[in-house]
């Protein structure tokens, strides 16, 4: 009878770890929290949905960037020795663009806000990541002075190359062509 | 070359050097007196360091600064058959630092527009059904002439491309245990460094050979590769292969991170930007005799080098003596694998007259290594374009010279 009960028991947890396993056919892995889920999800898609509530102006900005920018990317963008300027924004090779070439203003908002400043990455916050998001966007002549970015203004913003950037395997399949390849 | 240009070697010599006498004061406080000659052994082989003769490292084509990318080229000149020993994978970090990750608390979260979101621990993804590749990796601004002091060496110019032996879990299978909801179509990977780097990958892709590998050359995936955990994307640029991997999102549009919209898109003169160019172009190149060498004479040598392509497999490769006149078809090494370097191998009687050699890739979909004046035409482009474009995959010319000295001819 007692080993009756154990084996019940034993049957039990095993259930309990059946359940915690979660994939179909190897029944590996643990189903995360919604809230572990939001906390390491921080991506900002080009529509913009996920930002987070705060806002920046161009003012605001230009002292932020003041205080942790201008070490590496030098007075009003235009690099030092140990860092490219941001003026274009982003690459401009092998041809110089005015400008900059990225398509959309949460591209800058999401890296600024995942990899900015080098040495403290993730460590601004959302007002201040609006700010300076607001400052190199003016820094390239795309906003204005006056202009305010929040969660509704930033993915407003249009972008001068939008309609120049083209994403060349957007439609890849495996086994097409590779365009601009050589078939001579 | 400034005194940036150490070599890894002789930098983990030094830290080696230090641990040792670590160790070995160790070992005398304890016991009283000097180590064993097997526990002198074991600090001085524990990892299987090559012959004290033996000078192969990678090298970095200009001078670093604190801030700048982290940039070390494999020595392809030096190598041999198809495998890059993983000490001397070419590095190209977009990181802050390289992250020191415990694979105990590493977890690889994947959730999105999925039936049911899941993290694994590594125990968990050792545990799946694993495959063993052997795929290349190179960056995408590989190849640009030219590249380093007098742009003459095959290391600097090419060696941002490696080859090794992948282990791992086929994404697929672990897409397959989430679930895919109808209306995916891209996932969106990143790293768990400091800067979260980040990258967009088609469905299409992640469910056909994209690996999530934790084995590199039948070891664990080294820091500097992306330990404990790292995406390999076969055939294309490598900035898809996300080093670090700890989070996959399945979704319905890519997310135009930095790396893949604000960085990586080549400008045309037309003034638009080419982004989004996975698949990279057949290309060889001669490894040997290569710009920088000396041939000490004439008489026989073995042309050799190494060719691969983001189509799949190399179907053949010809070798030209007389820049580009006449080609004749190389030996391939064999088994050719898909996404793979290939050794190829061309015998040459050098009779001490100026020679230039080159080689000429084509791959199994008939796609052929372009010379950089056709190269130029597809784009638009005059030649000079390519000195800081990404994706070029010319033919490489080495002009050698009467007194046996070689030197990079593109130009």
């Amino acid at each position: 009878m007692r080993c009756f009960r154990l084996l019940t028991a034993t049957f039990v947890l095993s259930a309990s770890v059946t359940v915690l396993a979660q994939g179909p056919t190897y029944r590996l892995g643990t189903i995360p929290s919604a809230e572990e889920i939001k906390a390491r999800d921080t991506a900002i898609s080009p529509q913009g949905k996920e930002l987070p509530p705060g806002s920046g102006t161009v003012k605001q900005g230009a002292s932020v960037y003041a205080q942790k920018c201008e070490g590496c990317h030098g007075p009003n963008g235009k690099g030092t020795r140990l860092h490219r300027g941001l003026i274009p924004l982003g690459n401009a090779k092998p041809v110089k663009i005015e400008g900059s070439l990225v398509p959309y203003a949460t591209t800058v908002w999401d890296f600024i806000n995942r990899a900015m400043p080098s040495t403290r990455p993730g460590s601004l916050t959302p007002d201040e990541v609006y700010a300076s998001t607001a400052f190199v966007l003016f820094l390239n002549g795309i906003i204005t002075e006056t202009d305010v970015l929040d969660a509704t203004t930033l993915p407003k913003v249009r972008m001068p190359n939008r309609d120049n950037f083209l994403a060349v395997e957007i439609d890849w399949k495996p086994g097409q062509r590779r365009p601009l390849g050589h078939y001579p | 070359m400034g005194s940036h240009h150490h070599s890894d070697r002789r930098q983990f010599l030094t830290e080696s050097a230090a641990l040792a006498t670590l160790v070995v004061g160790a070992v005398q406080s304890v016991e009283g007196q000097a180590p064993s000659p097997e526990a002198r052994l074991k600090d001085t082989l524990a990892y299987g360091q090559p012959s004290r003769f033996d000078t192969t490292v990678r090298r970095a084509p200009g001078s670093g600064s604190p801030i700048t990318d982290t940039a070390l080229m494999t020595p392809l000149q030096d190598l041999d058959g198809i495998i890059t020993p993983s000490g001397l994978h070419f590095l190209m970090d977009h990181v802050n630092g390289i992250p020191d990750i415990d694979p105990q608390q590493h977890r690889l979260l994947m959730h999105g527009m999925v039936d049911r979101p899941l993290s694994f621990t590594m125990e968990e993804l050792r545990r799946f059904p694993s495959v063993s590749r052997v795929y290349f990796l190179e960056c995408n601004a590989n190849s640009r002439p030219l590249r380093g002091p007098n742009g003459d060496s095959v290391q600097l110019v090419h060696g941002r491309t490696s080859c090794s032996e992948w282990t791992g879990v086929l994404l697929s299978i672990l897409l397959k245990e989430c679930g895919v909801k109808t209306g995916a179509s891209w996932i969106v990977a990143e790293g768990s460094e400091s800067n979260k780097y980040t990258m967009s990958i088609p469905l299409a892709k992640a469910m056909d050979d994209t690996l999530v590998a934790y084995a590199q050359n039948g070891e664990p995936v080294r820091p500097h590769n992306g330990y404990p955990l790292r995406l390999v994307a076969p055939g294309w640029e490598a900035i898809r292969s996300v080093k670090w991997l700890s989070r996959i999102a399945v979704v319905d549009q890519p997310a135009m991170a930095w790396h893949e919209a604000g960085n990586n898109a080549d400008t045309r003169p037309d003034g638009k930007a080419l982004g989004f160019r996975f698949e990279l172009g057949p290309k060889s190149v001669i490894t040997r005799p290569s710009g920088g060498q000396r041939l000490p004479g004439r008489g026989f040598y073995e042309i050799t080098g190494l060719a691969w392509t983001g189509g799949g497999a190399v179907r053949r490769v010809d070798v030209s003596v007389d820049g580009g006149r006449t080609y004749a078809e190389a030996q391939l090494q064999q088994p050719v694998h898909r996404y793979a370097h290939t050794r190829f191998r061309f015998a040459w009687e050098w009779i001490g007259e100026e020679a230039v050699l080159q080689s000429r890739c084509t791959d199994e979909r008939g796609e052929v290594q372009p010379t950089i004046a056709e190269a130029a035409k597809i784009l638009g482009v005059t030649p000079e374009y390519f000195l800081q474009a990404d994706h070029f995959n010319g033919i490489q010319p080495w002009r050698v010279n009467r007194d046996g000295s070689i030197q990079n001819a593109l130009f």
